[in-house]
């Protein structure tokens, strides 16, 4: 395996642990929201809340992880998508910073439970951050970034006017809020709380078929956007194949209220098969025709040393993520609640 | 705003991002070495006073990591968008100190997380002070990495540039360049200084509400003196930064003292103006000083900006900065000196005297100027480059018509986070008093008074 391959590998999964851990999150707290409007917040608030709180900060990483090491790997990217993305890149920035000062806020801050502002703020930048992101997907395919007199400019006509943009951010609504009930509902049922858990199984059946519709969608758009492409992924069609038979067993396992657990692990391998499909069928290019990784690579030792940093993070960082998760997300007595909360 | 250019819009819009950040980041840096303090002394001295105190700081600090945090990612994503020149060349160099930065804060991130919400978990009260090591570790690596990266940018090494291409690149030696020490010293300390600068602030207003429980006064002596320590180690490593630039980076120095002539035994000067013939005028001359400050000794040479083309000599502006600077810093260690010498001091024997208080409420606000100044200070003086004798400033950034706008987005968004903050922080701990909190621990009553 050449460097290159390495580095849009480790960045590629990077992406995907955002994708999961950030839909859970953008999915919650829109869930969030919504049951406080309609006033179904006993039942499934807290169950959210106790998720969210100790989990928030660490999600935003994810992101710039994939950003900064974009940039270390193939410093060309850096080049074409900042210029163009000036705008779209600061409306997300600031989208994430309301988002993040105003959990914090909520949770740390609020004398009251649940003020409706910050509620409101959190829950509606849980739909606007992933329909912004997902359409730098649909700028990667080409034809909407543009060079003319030596500077890099964005045409917007052609990234609004185009079926293929809409199809990815709707595909982005629905699957954010289809991963989070999903997990959410698994998180319940082992919380033991029947409540939550029937309404959150609700939310999970009510998402799934539109996630599918919308992927599908999605699927055929790219042959329209980019044929060369769509050639790529027809060459990798069992890896599509396989997420699909993922979404029936994940869907089934919810409607049966059997092993939620491995139904949440069949809902991961769903986006992981697409996710890694969609991306070894978009290689060589990070951007269609103008960034391929070849060409656009960083020096060797950079590599090196990125790779080498890499593995040596992981160290640290996979032995912390786990005392996490064994603290807050696999410890009965705190996913109950009967354990003492924040200080 | 139409007048202005991209490069100078970008370089304001960068600027405000960092002016937020670098506060709540100083404090990000600072306050959890503050909580282990408060917090280590409650379980050696069993005093719950500290523990106490080690949870409200705690819980404030929370709000001010939630604004660094979003700051933080601001100029993350702003480093690509505005200055993608800069990333496509100096990515082939910087990217390491950057990623490893992230990883820094993600162990940070983590443990703070757990840190919150596991108070009284643990049987053994040493475990959960044991989890803030990794978030002080974490959030000190991060201002590390960083700092190296800014380092960097004034003494680039390790790499030869051709046609944009970096090659015989070494990872290390870039990181380790003769900045670095200097650099990430001078920002830890300061870092250190105004986090506690700001809780000893906190602890002087309620004495000077008159407020006389112990625990205030147990809170004003950690904090003043870790204050008093700090700063004092910032002022001591002020000193090596000016060797450090008379060597490596003479028109900075030479800029910040207004030293044109390259001389032996050369004077520090001290505010004044510079009239039209270019002559210094009502200024404080200190005859010798910058030539021990430079090389601890009068006879050092110290260079003069008269050495260096006047296209890329720094703007002379920065002289008010350094001195500015110097000037609180001198403040710094002398406001908490007096505290610690308050029994000899008049009215020192009946309690706190109020100017006493007043400068210490005003050690955070002086601290986070300084900071502020320190920061300017090194970039304007680092102008026109952005690689020091590679790249400059106006080859750098994004060529975009659309920073204008972005500008006043972000200054909207900064402006309400931080007004939103100050609001947050002031109505959490108006709402759950001190006295009320020990009341309901049931700490009143004879113990630790």
């Amino acid at each position: 395996m050449s460097y290159e391959l390495v580095g849009i590998t480790v960045l590629w999964t990077f992406l995907f642990g955002y994708l999961i851990i950030a839909s859970v999150d953008f999915g919650a707290g829109f869930f969030s929201y919504y049951s406080v409007l309609t006033g179904h917040e006993n039942k499934i608030h807290d169950i959210i809340q106790r998720y969210l709180s100790p989990v928030w900060e660490v999600t935003n990483v994810f992101l710039i992880f994939f950003v900064v090491g974009l940039v270390g790997f193939f410093p060309d990217s850096a080049y074409y998508y900042g210029t163009a993305l000036l705008i779209p890149g600061s409306l997300v920035t600031v989208l994430l910073a309301l988002r993040g000062a105003y959990y914090a806020y909520n949770t740390y801050g609020s004398s009251k439970a649940n003020n409706k502002t910050y509620m409101g703020i959190y829950g509606a930048t849980g739909l606007l951050i992933p329909a912004s992101l997902s359409t730098i997907l649909a700028i990667s395919e080409g034809g909407i970034i543009g060079e003319s007199e030596g500077k890099v400019v964005l045409n917007w006509a052609a990234f609004f006017g185009n079926p293929y943009t809409w199809s990815v951010i709707v595909l982005a609504l629905v699957s954010v809020l289809y991963i989070s009930a999903m997990f959410l509902a698994f998180y319940a049922d082992k919380a033991g709380d029947r409540r939550a858990f029937e309404v959150l199984r609700g939310y999970a059946l009510l998402w799934s078929g539109p996630t599918i519709l919308a992927c599908v969608f999605a699927f055929f758009q790219i042959n329209r956007q980019n044929p060369e492409h769509y050639a790529h992924m027809l060459e990798v069609a069992w890896m599509f194949i396989a997420s699909l038979a993922c979404f029936l067993g994940a869907v089934a396992l919810v409607w049966k209220k059997r092993r939620l657990g491995w139904s949440f692990l069949l809902v991961m391998l769903q986006f992981a098969f697409a996710w890694y499909g969609y991306g070894r069928s978009h290689l060589p290019y990070i951007l269609y025709k103008q960034v391929s990784i070849h060409e656009s690579f960083t020096n060797e030792t950079m590599a090196v040393a990125l790779i080498t940093a890499f593995i040596a993070g992981l160290c640290i960082l996979i032995p912390s993520l786990f005392l996490l998760m064994r603290l807050f997300l696999f410890d009965a007595k705190y996913v109950r609640g009967s354990s003492p909360g924040k200080g | 705003m139409a007048n202005l250019d991209p490069v100078t819009l970008s370089r304001m819009l960068t600027g405000l991002t960092l002016f937020v950040h670098i506060v709540f980041a100083s404090i990000g840096v600072g306050v959890p070495l503050m909580i282990a303090l408060a917090e280590w002394r409650g379980i050696r001295a069993a005093d719950p006073h500290y523990t106490l105190l080690a949870r409200r700081w705690a819980r404030g600090f929370v709000i001010s990591v939630a604004i660094g945090v979003v700051t933080g990612t601001s100029i993350g994503l702003q480093l690509s968008l505005l200055w993608p020149t800069f990333m496509r060349v100096a990515g082939q160099a910087i990217a390491l100190p950057l990623f490893m930065e992230t990883f820094a804060f993600f162990v940070e991130a983590i443990f703070l997380g757990i840190y919150l919400y596991t108070w009284d978990r643990f049987k053994n009260k040493l475990l959960h002070l044991l989890l803030l090591i990794p978030v002080a570790i974490g959030s000190s690596a991060s201002a590390f990495f960083i700092t190296t990266l800014n380092a960097f940018m004034n003494t680039p090494q390790g790499f030869t540039l051709k046609n944009g291409v970096i090659a015989d690149f070494q990872p290390l030696v870039a990181m380790f360049n003769p900045a670095t020490p200097t650099k990430v010293a001078h920002v830890l300390a300061s870092s250190y200084t105004v986090s506690a600068g700001i809780l000893a602030g906190v602890a002087a207003f309620s004495l000077l509400r008159g407020r006389e429980h112990a625990y205030f006064k147990k809170a004003l002596k950690l904090t003043v003196v870790s204050s008093f320590v700090f700063a004092l180690a910032t002022a001591m490593i002020g000193d090596f930064s000016g060797k450090f630039l008379a060597k490596y980076q003479p028109e900075k120095l030479a800029a910040a003292e207004w030293h044109f002539e390259t001389m032996e035994r050369a004077p520090l000067i001290y505010g004044g103006v510079l009239d039209e013939a270019g002559n210094v005028r009502y200024a404080l001359e200190i005859p010798y000083a910058l030539s021990i400050l430079a090389g601890n000794s009068p006879d050092t040479r110290v260079i003069g900006l008269e050495e260096f083309p006047e296209d890329v000599r720094p703007p002379l502006l920065i002289h008010y900065m350094f001195d500015l600077k110097v000037t609180i810093g001198a403040l710094l260690v002398l406001i908490p000196f007096l505290y610690l010498l308050r029994r000899y001091l008049p009215g020192g024997k009946k309690g706190y005297p109020v100017w006493l208080l007043l400068g210490i409420l005003a050690l955070g606000p002086l601290a986070m100027v300084a900071i502020e100044l320190g920061w300017m200070f090194a970039e304007f003086g680092r102008q026109p480059w952005i690689i020091r004798g590679y790249m400059k400033v106006g080859e750098a950034a994004t060529t975009s018509e659309s920073v204008g706008p972005m500008l006043l987005l972000f200054a909207v968004l900064y402006l309400v986070l931080c007004l939103s903050c100050i609001l947050v922080l002031s109505r959490m701990f108006r709402n759950k008093d001190v006295l009320t909190e020990l009341r309901q621990a049931g700490l009143e009553g004879g113990k630790g008074q």
